[in-house]
């Protein structure tokens, strides 16, 4: 089964990249951008028909390696 | 005195280190990171470098390695440990050190000399070193140094920051911060300061002719605190 993670930074976080990816918009007059986060998405393949259990596993595996929870946050969708 | 540098896939300054430490009279041994332990040491090194590309965030995939639970066992039983650079990175992601390093404020990888100030002596690493003021060498793209509201506050209460950037002058201030790093946080300790990650490379400071010699004298006071 194939879950589905999106690892964001928390609000608040400096996004460097972000905002050096808005300013690039803007110049590109794509002037109604206001703000741009980057983030990480994840697929991952789980051996597991379940798909609860499934979703649990990769829930442990965003607290323990996925996402950096000091500046992160993780959506499983 | 004993020491063990480890090697991860992408380190690059663990030769360096080894010359240093070397250099001063610390018997040294290189530790592969698949290795399950760790020779009998008074003092682990985390090097410098990219270890394993710096994958999904720089060290977090170090941090999970064979060898990283000897490093955790170690620190957690008063055992010198020292990252440098990427040796930081790691360190935050293992959890013994407090927050994490992000990409530098303007995205440019950063490398030049800089000053450093020691923030505290009362330890095995600074304690009755001479200078305050140490110029040393950084190069890194993931040295900001952040961390939460609450982690600050008891970093300082608890005297565990360790370095901060500054000018010549010990004068710590915007000017003087090369890469946003929250306090101008160069380097911290775990609360009971056995454990240090700093992002300058004293290792890169040891020859008078080639460099400078403020890292020669953090080598050789970690030997003299030793003893």
């Amino acid at each position: 089964m194939k879950i589905k993670v999106i690892v964001t930074l928390k609000n608040g976080v400096l996004d460097p990249q972000g905002k050096a990816i808005q300013q690039t918009l803007n110049g590109m007059n794509f002037g109604n951008v206001e703000d741009v986060r980057q983030g990480k998405y994840f697929e991952i393949e789980v051996k597991e028909k379940d798909e609860k259990k499934a979703k649990s596993l990769v829930d442990d595996m965003c607290k323990k390696l996925l996402a950096n929870l000091v500046i992160e946050d993780y959506k499983i969708v | 005195m004993r020491s063990s540098v480890i090697i991860f896939p992408g380190s690059n300054c663990d030769r360096d280190m080894d010359v240093a430490l070397k250099k001063f009279g610390f018997k040294n041994q290189m530790v592969w990171h698949n290795d399950l332990s760790i020779p009998k040491s008074d003092l682990i090194v985390l090097p410098g470098g990219f270890s394993y590309g710096d994958y999904l965030r720089c060290g977090s995939i170090a941090s999970k390695s064979k060898i990283i639970k000897s490093v955790i066992d170690f620190a957690n039983s008063g055992g010198l440990v020292l990252g440098i650079c990427n040796g930081f990175q790691i360190l935050t992601e293992t959890g013994l050190l407090k927050g994490i390093l992000q990409q530098n404020k303007f995205l440019n990888f950063i490398c030049s000399n800089v000053f450093v100030k020691v923030k505290d002596k009362q330890n095995k690493y600074f304690k009755d070193l001479k200078k305050d003021v140490l110029k040393l060498h950084i190069a890194h793209n993931e040295g900001n140094y952040f961390c939460s509201d609450d982690e600050l506050k008891s970093l300082e209460d608890n005297n565990q920051i360790a370095v901060t950037y500054c000018g010549e002058d010990g004068i710590e201030n915007e000017t003087n911060n090369p890469n946003g790093a929250i306090k101008n946080i160069a380097g911290i300790f775990n609360n009971s300061k056995n454990v240090l990650g700093m992002m300058p490379h004293p290792e890169r400071m040891i020859d008078k002719y080639l460099s400078g010699e403020d890292g020669s004298l953090f080598f050789k006071n970690i030997l003299d605190n030793f003893k």
